[in-house]
């Protein structure tokens, strides 16, 4: 180890994440460059077709909705110290409770069928994620392992449910009676027109309201506080007379509920019926979202936002330049996670010996050191 | 005993001018080293004679980990000058170090585990891809090296299976076998029995013998008084003194550490022991793996009083000290606290405990009585937080978090006072302050406490004990663990011996001699005691 000093907070929280963004996108240019075509043009049509206007932007905000319930589910269980992949198969069941709540009330208002969907979607993800939760505390399975078994267990269930419950015998298609209209979520083009055609609703209220709720729940209340020791140190919290058994359940349990979130935005919001995979890989995606918002709400909302961005910049990519494939957003989607979520740390050594050559105050020491090395 | 090795003292006056027999083996010149707001290190100056045991003790958080760590490589310093073998070095790894003939023995050992003692040995020193050549060669010369040292260990043991004792000869082996001249050993008693510890010292004399040169760091002032030529003190970040061992005591070397008069012993009034607040009886513990360690205990502790549990580390005591505080489920037998059983079951036992009015500081502060990446003020409601105290309903009081926070501090005396440090840049004596005030400040009718001043310095454990005293004078019944027996014997009021699980005996502190209680932690229960010549078995404390 060399000299180093610690990074100032603003380059460890601002500098560091977009220095590692910039060079995914690097290198993203050159795996364009490699198949022909021209990196710049594409970053310009990915920015366009995220935010240029306003269809695009609402399609990156719809994503980005979905990305921040199952990022928050993610985050949730790893302040408690356990890793929920199952956020794609708990918000794909949830969308049985959205769907049976939107259909037996699509009749009345939203505004009484949505808290209620709200309910039901994250009692049954809650329920999904409990399962793995239960087996841990009591019986000692990984939720690692049951959680993504637990996926697929998911899907199997949904395709039965689909097929031979929900579809009414007048359709064809693998989904459920359509929701009414005075069931459905309200679309923000309702209120903006600025959105035009796409399909961001009201969800993403209750997505910032999930943020905020988050933010309070981890850091501002005992069983967050409590939460958090069991993930820090799970020894320490049964010193503290905290039941880790009791904990792991219920962590879950919000986790899950969280990631059933989706199915209000994808069930009532934009499908405005339950179809087959409707998560869509969003649970997965959640993973990276968390982990590049370091679990934390603003880093989640960012990351959750940067992810909706690629997912919508890379549809409008895939029409505008048809030599870039759908495969080929993927491999810039996975370079993205690469760069700012495995190898977070690879350029922190460089940053913090550059910080301490180029602070004023340690330049003339830092000198000193590298001359006294090359002396010897 | 510092007269065995071909030594010539550096007077600090002189130290310029004066050159030892044997030359200097390190020289250190005007070393600094900062960590952000904190001079770890401030304008160190320090020479080690070749063929010498120099010993460097000092508070935790005075510096002596960082020097050494720049040293060895660790860290590089901000400014000043190295010079090994007179010649001036910039370190800049341990491998550096190493190839500059500086070895280090860590508190805590890096070695494999489930390898063979001759695989570690050559782990990282290969000679080649091939792993066959490498042990041969390193059979050949560990041979050599055992017995030019007296170092005798099996090569093909595995080190889970060797005692801790012979897993440091590993490591000092290890550094022998890169070419270590000098080698730097980190506390390296905190984790041996009395008779490993002597077994080392009498390694360390046959090194300097052959010509190495050992740095010492250690807090305890009979292994500095024991075995080394010279010693160096330091204080926060400073080096306050480098005196011949000869020529001083234990109180000048406490006194230059702490920077005042240090009373090493416990000053406290007779027990007036009240009423019985804790009772065991029968108790019956198994560890993790299921195995049986405490065997039907039973004991009492009074209002008033302190009980001190004396005995070898690895006899039950944790376990005991787990179950009574509802961390680890009982067997069978019953912990009544105020006459009142103690419903145990479940994962959440500490918290019943807890408000039964037992207050528990335990063995291992990092791992169970702080969360070490929590602030800390995080920290001091560990396990309170459930109390109105901090919060109504669900939600956290972060400000009477803090207050109570800021008021352990001060009553304690941490240092930094900074609640929003984290935990785990406090130093060993701090962190506990941190605990103990956490715990003592609840107000709790019966504490329970796990090796009190295990790593801590010696300021704090003057203070520890202080406080343990206090809380007794005020009529709270204190069980005290320790494999300290100067601990236990100083500050207990009775001490209930402790071995594999059951409590071998019980002896009154003040006229139980040392040789008869450490027979009965061995299991015999005899009151002849016959004298060895270690250190392990020397008096009272000086």
């Amino acid at each position: 180890m060399s000299a180093r000093r610690p990074i100032p907070r603003w380059a460890d929280i601002a500098l560091l994440p977009a220095i590692n963004l910039i060079l995914a996108f690097l290198v993203s240019g050159l795996v364009v460059l490699l198949v022909g075509e021209n990196p710049f043009h594409a970053i310009q049509v990915i920015i366009y077709g995220a935010f240029g206007y306003g269809d695009g932007f609402g399609y990156t905000l719809y994503y980005a909705t979905n990305f921040i319930f199952t990022g928050l589910a993610v985050a949730v269980a790893a302040h408690a110290g356990l890793f929920n992949i199952g956020g794609d198969g708990q918000a794909y069941v949830a969308g049985l409770g959205a769907i049976v709540v939107a259909l037996a009330l699509d009749q009345t208002h939203w505004l009484l069928a949505m808290p209620l969907a709200i309910i039901a979607a994250g009692a049954v993800g809650g329920f999904w994620a409990f399962i793995p939760g239960y087996l841990q505390a009591k019986r000692g399975s990984h939720v690692v392992i049951t959680t993504i078994m637990f996926n697929f267990i998911a899907a199997a269930l949904m395709v039965y449910m689909v097929n031979r419950v929900l579809k009414p015998a007048t359709t064809m298609a693998p989904e459920s009676a359509t929701i009414a209209v005075p069931g459905r979520v309200p679309q923000l083009r309702q209120f903006f027109s600025f959105f035009g055609y796409s399909p961001v609703n009201l969800s993403i209220v209750i997505a910032i309201a999930a943020l905020i709720g988050v933010y309070f729940l981890v850091w501002r209340t005992k069983f967050g506080y409590a939460m958090r020791v069991l993930g820090a140190n799970p020894t320490a919290s049964r010193y503290a007379g905290i039941s880790n058994s009791k904990m792991i359940m219920i962590t879950m349990t919000i986790s899950g509920a969280l990631a059933g979130m989706v199915a209000i935005n994808e069930v009532m919001g934009v499908q405005n019926r339950l179809v087959l995979d409707f998560v869509a890989g969003a649970g997965f995606v959640g993973i990276a979202v968390a982990l590049m918002g370091r679990n934390h709400p603003i880093g989640i909302l960012l990351a959750s936002l940067l992810f909706g961005a690629l997912y919508q910049g890379g549809q409008e990519l895939q029409f505008v330049i048809p030599g870039i494939t759908r495969e080929m957003i993927v491999v810039i989607q996975a370079l993205v996670i690469l760069f700012t979520g495995a190898m977070e740390g690879l350029f922190r050594p460089t940053l913090e010996r550059a910080f301490m050559l180029y602070t004023p105050e340690h330049k003339t020491e830092a000198v000193a050191v590298s001359t006294a090395k090359t002396e010897s | 005993m510092s007269q065995n090795g071909p030594m010539n003292p550096q007077r600090p006056e002189t130290a310029a001018a004066f050159v030892p027999a044997n030359g200097w083996a390190i020289e250190l010149e005007k070393i600094n080293r900062r960590f952000g707001d904190v001079h770890a290190n401030k304008d160190i100056d320090l020479k080690i004679a070749r063929g010498t045991i120099h010993g460097i003790v000092g508070e935790n958080g005075a510096g002596k980990s960082t020097l050494m760590s720049i040293l060895y490589g660790f860290y590089t310093a901000d400014s000043g000058t190295i010079r090994v073998n007179g010649t001036p070095q910039a370190i800049t790894d341990s491998r550096h170090a190493l190839k500059l003939g500086i070895g280090m023995v860590h508190q805590h050992f890096m070695l494999v585990d489930n390898f063979t003692v001759l695989e570690n040995i050559v782990l990282g020193a290969e000679d080649s891809g091939l792993i066959k050549p490498s042990l041969d060669r390193a059979r050949k010369e560990l041979n050599r090296l055992e017995q030019e040292y007296d170092l005798e260990v099996n090569p093909d043991a595995i080190i889970e299976d060797i005692s801790v004792g012979q897993q440091q000869r590993v490591e000092i082996l290890k550094a022998l076998y890169r070419g270590a001249e000098t080698l730097i050993l980190d506390e390296p008693t905190g984790v041996l029995t009395p008779k490993e510890a002597d077994d080392l010292f009498r390694v360390l004399e046959t090194l300097r013998k052959q010509g190495k040169t050992v740095i010492l760091i250690t807090h305890k002032l009979r292994e500095i008084m024991a075995i080394t030529d010279s010693v160096s003190i330091m204080r926060q970040g400073q080096m306050v003194a480098t005196l011949k061992t000869a020529e001083t005591n234990p109180e000048q070397i406490a006194e230059l550490m702490v920077g005042r008069r240090v009373l090493l012993r416990v000053d406290k009034k007779p027990a007036t022991p009240g009423k019985t607040l804790l009772e065991v009886q029968n108790l019956v513990v198994a560890d993790d793996m299921g195995v049986t360690r405490v065997k039907d205990v039973s004991f009492a502790v009074r209002a008033g009083e302190i009980v001190g549990i004396a005995g070898v580390s690895g006899n039950g005591q944790s376990e005991l000290l787990e179950s009574i505080s509802g961390m680890r489920d009982q067997k069978s037998g019953h912990v009544l606290v105020k006459g009142e059983p103690l419903s145990l079951d479940g994962d959440d036992g500490a918290a019943r405990a807890r408000q039964a009015g037992l207050a528990h500081v335990p063995e291992d502060r990092q791992r169970m009585g702080l969360v070490t990446n929590f602030a800390e003020w995080e920290n001091a409601i560990l396990g309170y937080q459930d109390t109105p105290a901090y919060g109504a309903g669900p939600f956290l009081d972060i400000a009477a978090a803090k207050k109570a926070a800021a008021d352990h501090i001060k009553l304690f005396d941490v240092r930094p006072a900074n609640i929003n440090l984290k935990s785990s840049l406090f130093s060993g004596g701090n962190q506990q302050k941190i605990v103990l005030a956490r715990e003592m400040e609840q107000d709790p009718d019966v504490l329970v406490i796990g090796q009190p001043t295990r790593g801590v310095d010696i300021g704090a454990i003057e203070f520890i004990h202080n406080e343990i005293i206090k809380m007794r004078d005020e009529g709270k019944a204190i069980l005290l663990v320790s494999v300290e027996l100067d601990e236990i014997r100083s500050l207990a009021d009775r001490i209930l011996v402790m071995f594999d699980g059951v409590i071998v005996g019980e002896a009154d502190p003040a006229t139980a001699t040392e040789g008869e209680l450490g027979l009965m932690m061995a299991g015999i229960n005899s009151k002849a005691a016959p004298r060895g010549l270690g250190i392990a078995e020397q008096g009272p404390l000086p």
